[in-house]
């Protein structure tokens, strides 16, 4: 039940977009986010498919993946339709009751703004199929740094993120661990009211809890008989490196943005 | 008819994930009552996830497990019955302590079957005492006591549901080699004295050889061989393929074969090694 929970969602293969610049990768992210939202709708929409179907081709993600994270914002999806295609004003109207109405307007607005949520997931998804979070914080590590100068612990933020990224799946694992040994002294975890059920999650909360502690008690001894003293001075093992790929990366998505920007300026539809 | 059986057992981990690994491959296994059993293979052989099969904690990728002749996944099979019959103490079982004390955490399993309160109190100071647990130790918080004593206490948690079959994964990791022989020679007292079925996990071929009677010997998620010591130990070479080592004693006679010293039976104890040897230089040698 538990080994089923994926952190993030990193999909260990080899591609191009895998082996790129996190920093860069974050970089293109916003632009294409930034793009969803300020273009005109149907340039928009053809340049965040194409991007997406270019991204993902590249990263070499089953597309399976891909439809697999818009699943879970298929609520969202239905609620964000509905709200739009009854409550908007503009245009033929097609029907008519009280203050719901059905009009030519609402129908476009409707279609687009699934169609922008689900592009919207589905290539914010790929950042995280083809990085892993630790990689990631790394590389926010990175880009966060110039505020550093404003006395912002960014070192201090990113190393709390890393350590909780690092210890979630050690902690599931013990959470698996102890359910099971509490299950085969026959704790009964499944069936019982709310109350019941509740008070049977002592057996496992409280060694998970005492556990917890002891990890970053001997974490923090560990990291302090390892010199830790911060993050002034500290090199790291794995530099992020830009290379011409990245900058390629990002050369077509500024190449896309640009067309979506000069088509909202020029081009009417 | 065995107690326990697996016939054809397979555990695959993350079907379909990049992560797929199968743990346990098709395995056959028959366990009489009051056997004690040694289980012997490398980290990551299959041994932690057959146990968690044996007692429904894990479900079968493919194969079933027979208790008493009975399918223990069937469809109307009560698992929880299950799993107090065939008992199953985790890695580090220290871990696992949870209540205000001792006395209550032994308790957590026989309350957990519905016992009354004079059957409960039975069973935890039977078990308290036979791991040698002070009866004062009883009232304390399980939090207080040493490395060894928790691991004890939870090895009686485990006892006090008085399963037929007894299954501890590697009860003495980490323990020093006091603390090991304690655990040890109370399970034996405690298999002699119950007649229960005991299945002792662990990666120490010096631990179990002196206990058991039976040996399972796993790799890479097969079973190498399921046999008395003397046979396992006489496939020695085999042993070492694999990468366990052989008891040091067991070592010294197969050193002693090839020089031409042979002895009838296979050596795995320390006590039994030094019976023959003084029995053959008696023999060889008129006494003076």
């Amino acid at each position: 039940m538990l080994k089923d929970i994926t952190l993030g969602q990193y999909f260990p293969i080899k591609s191009v977009v895998h082996r790129m610049d996190a920093r860069f990768k974050i970089i293109i992210t916003m632009l294409f986010l930034v793009m969803l939202f300020w273009g005109q709708r149907l340039t928009t929409l053809g340049a965040g498919l194409f991007f997406v179907i270019v991204a993902t081709a590249c990263s070499r993600i089953p597309p399976k993946m891909i439809v697999k994270s818009i699943k879970p914002i298929v609520p969202v999806l239905i609620i964000t339709g509905l709200f739009n295609l009854f409550l908007l004003d503009g245009g033929k109207i097609y029907w008519k009751w009280h203050f719901l109405k059905l009009t030519e307007e609402g129908v476009h607005t409707s279609a687009f703004m699934i169609a922008r949520i689900c592009l919207l997931i589905a290539g914010t998804s790929l950042l995280t199929y083809t990085t892993s979070p630790i990689v990631l914080t790394d590389a926010i590590e990175s880009l966060l740094s110039p505020l550093k100068k404003l006395k912002m612990p960014v070192h201090e933020l990113a190393m709390m993120m890393t350590i909780a990224l690092r210890f979630i799946p050690t902690l599931i694992e013990e959470t698996d661990k102890i359910m099971s040994a509490q299950k085969a002294r026959g704790a009964d975890l499944e069936s019982g009211g709310l109350i019941q059920r509740t008070k049977a999650l002592t057996p496992i909360l409280i060694p998970l809890f005492v556990s917890a502690f002891r990890r970053a008690e001997e974490l923090a001894l560990a990291m302090e008989c390892r010199c830790y003293h911060g993050g002034e001075g500290r090199t790291r093992l794995r530099v992020l490196k830009s290379g011409l790929r990245d900058y390629l990366a990002l050369a077509f998505t500024l190449l896309l943005f640009a067309t979506v920007i000069l088509c909202r300026i020029y081009v009417r539809f | 008819m065995p107690i326990l059986e697996a016939n054809n057992l397979t555990y695959t981990y993350s079907i379909g994930s990049p992560f797929q690994k199968t743990a346990v491959d098709h395995i056959n296994l028959q366990i009489e009552q009051g056997e004690f059993i040694g289980i012997i293979g490398h980290t990551g052989s299959g041994k932690s996830t057959l146990m968690q099969m044996m007692n429904g904690l894990l479900k079968p990728t493919e194969g079933t497990v027979l208790l008493d002749g009975k399918d223990i996944w069937a469809k109307k099979a009560d698992r929880r019955a299950v799993r107090f019959q065939v008992g199953l103490v985790f890695q580090y079982p220290e871990y696992q302590l949870f209540e205000e004390t001792v006395y209550k955490d032994i308790a957590f399993g026989p309350k957990n079957m519905g016992l009354d309160e004079k059957e409960i109190d039975r069973r935890v100071r039977e078990t308290a005492e036979a791991v040698g647990l002070d009866e004062k130790l009883l009232e304390q918080s399980p939090y207080a006591l040493s490395g060894g004593q928790k691991r004890r206490a939870a090895i009686a948690g485990v006892m006090a549901m008085e399963p037929r079959v007894l299954i501890l994964d590697e009860p003495t990791a980490g323990l020093d080699p006091l603390g090991r022989t304690t655990v040890l020679t109370q399970l034996r007292e405690y298999h002699k004295k119950t007649g229960c079925t005991v299945m002792l996990v662990s990666h120490s071929m010096e631990d179990v050889a002196k206990y058991v009677s039976k040996l399972l010997v796993l790799s890479h998620a097969k079973v190498v061989c399921y046999d008395t010591p003397e046979r396992v130990f006489a496939r020695g070479a085999e042993l070492e393929q694999i990468g366990l080592a052989l008891p040091q004693i067991t070592k010294v006679f197969h050193g002693l074969k090839e020089r031409g010293i042979t002895f009838p039976e296979e050596v795995y104890t320390v006590r039994f090694g030094a019976e023959l040897l003084r029995a053959k230089l008696e023999g060889s040698t008129p006494p003076c």
